[in-house]
C-alpha cells in the first residue's frame, strides 16, 4: 500500500528565511532543518507563522529571502489548513481520493488498478463511501478523504497544516495514527498543531514559532512552560508601521 | 399530421436542414463549455467574453464587408486577447480575475461601439448581434462543425486536469503546473464556440445556447457525466424545438432556439429533483438513514 518508503525521506533546510506578505514577515529569519524521516510538530499562538511557514516549505510561496532548500528533488505532499475544495461540484468521494495518483496518471494516463484506491480509502475508514457525493461528506469525513488522498501521493515529504481543526476524538486519534504509520516508514512529517497533549503524545521533535523560531529541538525540551510563555511575548511585538529590517539577508 | 408538423419543414426545405445541421453542431460543443463555466461559478464569463468578441468582428467587418474569414478571425482575436490580457493581470497583479475580465471586456466593447459608430448601417450589425441561422453558407457550417470538433476533442485531453483545477485548485497547483495553461486552454473553447455561435446566432445568443442548457442540466443530476450529456441533449432539443416555432409560427429563429431553452430552464427549475421548486415545495418524506 502506497508502497513501503524504505529509503529516508529528504531533509529540508533553511537558511535565515524570511517569509511573508507585503514586505511584513510572518516567518522572520529563520535558520534549521527538518532531518530525514523526521516527525516534527510546528507549534506556536495564532499569527506566529505556522501556516505561512508550511507554504513556504510546499513551494507554494517564495521567501522574501533566505532560501529553503530540500535535498533531491522530494515529492512533497500538503494539506493546507483550509483546502480551497469546491464541495458542491458534482464528483464522489472515490475520484477525489484517485486525484492523489495523478503523477502516476497525469493527463492522459490509467489510473491504474482500483484496489490501490480502494485501500487508501480503508486505510482511513471511508470503505463504502466511494460513490458518495463529496458535497454530502461531514467535516471529519472529508478529512479522512483528504487523509486517503495523502496516502496516495506517496510523498517522501508531507506537510499537514491543523489536520485536527474541528476533527472528533475518534477521527484525531485515527489520523494520528496514518501519521504514526508515515513516520514508521521513514517518511519526513511535518505537521501544525494546537493540542500540545497530541504533540507530547505522537511528535518526537518540535518547533515552537512566533514569527521568529523560539525553540526547535526534541518535544520535552521545547515545550516548557518558559518557552510557551516566551512564544506569547514575542508575538506581541508586531508593529504594522515597523522600518525596514536591516538584519543580514 | 405529425410528420407535417416535425419532419416536413426539414425534409422540404435545405435551409432548415442546413439551420439543423448548424444549431446541432453548436450545441455539441456550447453545451459542455457551459457545464465548466457554470460548475466554475463563470456563468457571467461567457457574457463578458460575447461582450468582447464584438469589436474584433467588427472591425473585421469594417475591413471586409461581411466576410466570414475576416469576421471570425477578429472576433477570435479580441476574444483570446480579452481572455489572455485578463488572464494574465489577475496572476501578475493582485486585482481578482473577475474585475481584470470586466475592465477589459468594457474597453474591448466600447472600441467596437465607436468602430462600428465610424461607419454607420447599423442593419449589418444585427447579423452580429442576433445572427442567421437560416441563411448559413456551406463555409459557416463547416466553421462551425469544424469548431465543435475541435472543442470536443481539446475537452477531451484537458478533462483530468479541468475537472481538478474546478475541484480543488490548490491541490493540483501543489501536483502539477497543469492549471494555469489549462485554464487559457478553457478560455480559448469559450471564445471559440461564442465566434463560432455568432454566426448562426449571434454573439449575445450563442451565450444561451451555452449557458441554459447546462443550468437546466444541473437540476436533474450530480453526475458530472451525465450533466455534460444532459446539457448537449437539452441543447439538440432546444435546437430543434426553436426551429420548429420558426418555421410554423414565424419569430425569428435564432431567439427562438434560445427561448425554447429558456423554456427548458424554467420546466427544469420547477421539475428537476436536484433542487427544484417542487421539490422545494412538496419535499418527499425523510429516510431511514
Amino acid at each position: 500500500m502506497a508502497g513501503k518508503a524504505s529509503k529516508l525521506g529528504p531533509a529540508i533546510r533553511l537558511d535565515n528565511v524570511t517569509l511573508g506578505y507585503d514586505r511584513h514577515p510572518a516567518v522572520h529569519h529563520l535558520s534549521g532543518a527538518f532531518e530525514p524521516g523526521s516527525l516534527t510538530a510546528v507549534v506556536g499562538p495564532n499569527g506566529a507563522g505556522k501556516s505561512t511557514l508550511l507554504k513556504g516549505l510546499a513551494g507554494a510561496l517564495a521567501p522574501l529571502s533566505g532560501r529553503i532548500a530540500a535535498e533531491g528533488e522530494p515529492r512533497i505532499a500538503y494539506l493546507p489548513q483550509a483546502a480551497d475544495i469546491d464541495r458542491s461540484f458534482p464528483i464522489c468521494v472515490e475520484d477525489l481520493v484517485s486525484m492523489g495518483l495523478w503523477r502516476r496518471g497525469g493527463l492522459f494516463g490509467r489510473i491504474g488498478d482500483r484496489r490501490r484506491v480502494g485501500e487508501a480509502m480503508a486505510a482511513v475508514g471511508l470503505t463504502g463511501f466511494e460513490a458518495r457525493p463529496i458535497g454530502s461528506l461531514s467535516g471529519g469525513q472529508m478529512q479522512r478523504a483528504l487523509f486517503a488522498r495523502l496516502l496516495l501521493q506517496d510523498a517522501g515529504v508531507i506537510l499537514l497544516d491543523e489536520p485536527l481543526t474541528a476533527i472528533d476524538a475518534r477521527t484525531a486519534a485515527d489520523l494520528m495514527d496514518l501519521v504514526r504509520r508515515w513516520h514508521g516508514e521513514r517518511r519526513t512529517v511535518v505537521a501544525v498543531l494546537h493540542d500540545i497533549d497530541k504533540v507530547r503524545e505522537v511528535f518526537p521533535r518540535t518547533l515552537l514559532i512566533a514569527r521568529e523560531a523560539v525553540a526547535w529541538g526534541d518535544t520535552a525540551e521545547v515545550l516548557t512552560p518558559a518557552n510557551l510563555l516566551r512564544a506569547r511575548r514575542m508575538l506581541e511585538a508586531h508593529d504594522p508601521g515597523a522600518e525596514v529590517c536591516e538584519r543580514a539577508a | 399530421m405529425l410528420h407535417d408538423a416535425l419532419i416536413a419543414p426539414f425534409a422540404d426545405f435545405a435551409f432548415m436542414r442546413r439551420a439543423l445541421a448548424g444549431a446541432f453542431a453548436l450545441s455539441l460543443g456550447a453545451g459542455p463549455i457551459g457545464v465548466f463555466l457554470m460548475l466554475r461559478r463563470m456563468s457571467l464569463v461567457g457574457d463578458a467574453m460575447a461582450h468582447a468578441i464584438l469589436p474584433g468582428a467588427a472591425l473585421g467587418y469594417l475591413v471586409a464587408g461581411l466576410s466570414l474569414g475576416w469576421m471570425t478571425g477578429g472576433g477570435l482575436v479580441a476574444g483570446f486577447a480579452v481572455a489572455l490580457l485578463a488572464g494574465a493581470v489577475a496572476r501578475a497583479t493582485s486585482l481578482k480575475e473577475d474585475a481584470s475580465l470586466a475592465a477589459f471586456y468594457l474597453i474591448s466593447l466600447a472600441a467596437g461601439v465607436t468602430l462600428v459608430s465610424l461607419k454607420g448601417s447599423s442593419i449589418d450589425l444585427l447579423h452580429v448581434l442576433f445572427g442567421t441561422v437560416l441563411a448559413l453558407d456551406d463555409a459557416t457550417l463547416l466553421l462551425i462543425a469544424g469548431i465543435a470538433t475541435i472543442t470536443l476533442l481539446t475537452l477531451a485531453a484537458i478533462y483530468r486536469p479541468l475537472v481538478l483545477e474546478s475541484v480543488d485548485p490548490g491541490f493540483l497547483r501543489s501536483v502539477s503546473r497543469a492549471g494555469g495553461p489549462t485554464h487559457l486552454v478553457f478560455l480559448g473553447l469559450v471564445v471559440l464556440n461564442l465566434v463560432g455561435g455568432f454566426h448562426a446566432l449571434g454573439t449575445l445568443l450563442a451565450v444561451g445556447l451555452m449557458m441554459l442548457p447546462a443550468i437546466a442540466a444541473s437540476f436533474w443530476t450530480r453526475d458530472l457525466a451525465f450533466m455534460l450529456v444532459l446539457s448537449t441533449l437539452i441543447g439538440l432539443a432546444c435546437s430543434v424545438a426553436g426551429l420548429l416555432a420558426s418555421f410554423h409560427f414565424g419569430p425569428p429563429a435564432g431567439p427562438a432556439i434560445i427561448l425554447a431553452a429558456g423554456a427548458a430552464y424554467l420546466a427544469s427549475l420547477a421539475l428537476g429533483p436536484r433542487g427544484g421548486l417542487l421539490r422545494r415545495l412538496l419535499p418527499p418524506r425523510h429516510l431511514e438513514a
